[in-house]
């Protein structure tokens, strides 16, 4: 059964509501032109849009101090964005250009950006939450009261990494927000195929730490559970477990027909949409006018034309220069 | 002081000096490490920088790496080498790649710790030398002493770097110079110059190899162990070999192999791990790439058998002395 979709009062003031709603227009609209580059070959390799989850980088992000660190996984654009990493960076990045935020060596799933704390996209399943469990253990060893904010799909909590690290996270209470972006599908995998506990929060729960579990896409739910927990866990609390239950409107990546998930399916999330009830719940309390909505489009879609530019401008990193970063540049410390 | 004396000692020197770093493992802090390599330094460090984590591998490298991106230098024990395997994708995918992927933003300055080698009955869990798969990983350093000195320099050296360091440590020789004479007693490092070590802090830079025995006739490839055994070897046949101790494993000191081999025309290379894509293989390579027109015979390879370790006919399996000296002499016969 798939719920109602997002409604009820929006709880914020006029011009912080819109920042919500324009980092979630943001970050489709770059999606959108991602996709197109990479059907002109301009964008290669892989690519994992968030387009139907933006609610959920854009409310728990926004939760977040500076000071906080985050992981996040290969489909992590919206992440990056929300945190501050500008539009130009990631969309060089993608481009695999000299001016990205990872030099071109990443490309869509690595990008990283340690001004903004930014720990890495991970494309291992999984492979960034030990890191991230060790960013906690470091900030709280150098008494400094940072929130180390782990994203992953509900795909990752059938991995042996997920388990070694929530245990470890609640053995030693450490500042870990566990943010788990359950969209149903483990790539092809549906979550009853995958998990012997289909309910996610009983089995984070099982280590002893708290859990919430919210509509993903409702950017007025995440953005207070995401605060809620963060700050819990900044109260030293030991880690949390938040489970957003949201969906991918597109494929898993560019390479994926799709035959494991009826279109009726997809139709019935689309109305559920984290941007069309978002802005209709502001018209009818009257803190957004069709006029301002598309302004803010407006805007996003000028931010992307400015991006696109930036990353074709871009150079590629000399050949010459690959060896750099694979050890320590001293050499022989 | 034996080599676990050396380990613990390097250890404690970098606990005193710098702030950064931490030490942990599984049975680290208060039990001491399973080898008793850590003992004593939970009393006098405290339970925040030396501490116990669960049997939890994966876990323990991947909070290593996220410390070392922090800023932190912490040195973590595997409890055996054979154990590393659930910490793969981290030591992989996470330590190894991470200042290459984020083009520099983050580093990994992580030192981690496993006792390597056969020798104690351990068969097959218990017994492996795995360097051939950390060496075929780019960003990571491998390193491999062969005594309490150089054990103690190479893992201060190890700390004080900015990469990853995967630092292998051959438990047959924690308490002494064993040279492959399974049923003789081991001179125990008290009575071996090299169980002379320094107090205080000193270095043995890493890509730094030793000549360790100067010789005229072949010249032998080695490192841990096999330094020792193929000590013995020369003793036993007469033949002078040049013994070359590559302590750093990769990246390694080609000069010194690259000088040995020129100067003596014939090569020996030996290690404990299994022989098929080992890292004899690399080593011959490099030698036949860089000294091809000095060679004057094949060049000889030495290693374990391609099984999993034996327990019961583990000295059947192990290239002790004999084996060794039998290819000095088919290098000498070409």
């Amino acid at each position: 059964m798939i719920a109602p979709p997002p409604a009820g009062p929006v709880p914020y003031e006029k011009d912080y509501a819109l920042a919500l709603l324009a980092d979630m227009l943001r970050i489709r609209r770059m999606e959108e032109k991602c996709a197109q580059a990479y059907g002109e070959g301009k964008i290669r390799g892989f690519l994992h849009l968030y387009i139907g989850e933006e609610a959920v980088a854009a409310g728990a992000v926004r939760a977040l101090k500076p000071e906080d660190n985050i992981v996040a996984t290969y489909r992590e654009h919206g992440h990056a964005l929300v945190r501050g990493v500008t539009m130009n960076s990631i969309m060089a990045e993608m481009y695999g250009k000299r001016e990205g935020c990872s030099r071109g060596r990443g490309g869509s799933m690595h990008l990283f950006d340690a001004g903004v704390r930014l720990y890495g996209g991970n494309a291992i399943v999984g492979g960034g939450l030990p890191v991230a469990v060790g960013l906690a253990l470091a900030a709280r060893m150098q008494d400094e009261a940072r929130v180390t904010a782990c994203f992953f799909g509900e795909g990752a909590m059938a991995e042996g990494a997920f388990h070694e690290s929530i245990n470890l996270a609640a053995l030693w209470r450490l500042p870990v927000l566990f943010c788990c972006e359950n969209n149903l599908y483990a790539m092809g995998t549906a979550l009853d195929r995958s998990e012997s506990q289909t309910d996610l929060c009983v089995k984070a729960a099982s280590y002893g730490v708290q859990t919430l579990k919210v509509d993903g896409q409702d950017v007025v739910a995440v953005h207070e559970a995401a605060q809620e927990a963060a700050r819990a866990v900044r109260a030293g609390g030991g880690p949390f477990f938040v489970e957003f239950q949201t969906y991918r409107f597109r494929a898993h990546s560019m390479f994926d027909a799709e035959l494991y998930r009826a279109k009726s399916e997809v139709e019935e999330w689309k109305k559920r949409g984290p941007l069309h009830t978002f802005s209709a719940r502001l018209k009818a309390e009257g803190k957004l006018t069709e006029e301002a909505f598309l302004a803010l489009d407006h805007e996003a879609n000028a931010e992307v034309e400015r991006a696109v530019a930036f990353a074709e401008a871009g150079s590629w990193e000399p050949v010459e220069d690959l060896l750099l970063d694979v050890h320590s540049p001293e050499g022989r410390p | 002081m034996t080599m676990i004396q050396a380990l613990r000692s390097a250890m404690d020197v970098m606990l005193e000096r710098d702030p950064n770093v931490v030490v942990y493992g599984q049975d680290v802090g208060y039990f001491g490490g399973v080898f008793r390599c850590t003992e004593g330094l939970q009393k006098k460090y405290g339970t925040s920088r030396v501490f116990d984590s669960p049997i939890s591998e994966g876990g323990i490298v991947g909070t290593a790496v996220g410390m070392g991106a922090y800023g932190l230098r912490p040195v973590v024990e595997i409890q055996f080498a054979d154990y590393f395997y659930p910490a793969s994708d981290q030591i992989v995918s996470e330590a190894a790649r991470l200042r290459y992927r984020s083009a520099g933003d983050f580093t990994a300055p992580i030192t981690i710790r496993m006792p390597c080698g056969g020798g104690i009955y351990g068969g097959q869990t218990h017994s492996q030398s795995p360097e051939a798969l950390f060496t075929h990983v780019c960003g990571l350093r491998t390193v491999m002493p062969s005594n309490p000195y150089d054990a103690k320099g190479l893992l201060i050296a190890a700390i004080e770097c900015d990469d990853p360091v995967i630092f292998l440590e051959p438990k047959r020789l924690y308490n002494g110079p064993f040279d492959g004479h399974h049923d003789k007693p081991v001179v125990p490092w008290s009575k071996h110059p090299l169980g002379e070590v320094p107090e205080g802090h000193y270095t043995v830079p890493l890509e730094s190899a030793k000549v360790f025995r100067a010789g005229t006739e072949l010249t032998v490839l080695a490192y841990g162990t096999m330094v020792f055994v193929a000590q013995a070897a020369a003793n036993e046949t007469g033949i002078d070999a040049e013994i070359i101790d590559l302590r750093s494993i990769w990246p390694l000191d080609l000069d010194t192999l690259v000088n040995s081999v020129k100067k003596t025309g014939r090569c020996v290379v030996v290690h404990e791990a299994t022989r098929t894509c080992g890292f004899g293989a690399e080593l011959t390579s490099l030698v036949q790439e860089h000294c091809f027109y000095h060679l004057e015979a094949p060049i000889e390879r030495v290693a374990g058998w391609d099984t999993p370790y034996p327990h019961a006919q583990e000295w059947d399996y192990f290239p002790g002395p004999a084996r060794v000296g039998a290819a000095f002499k088919r290098a000498m016969e070409k």
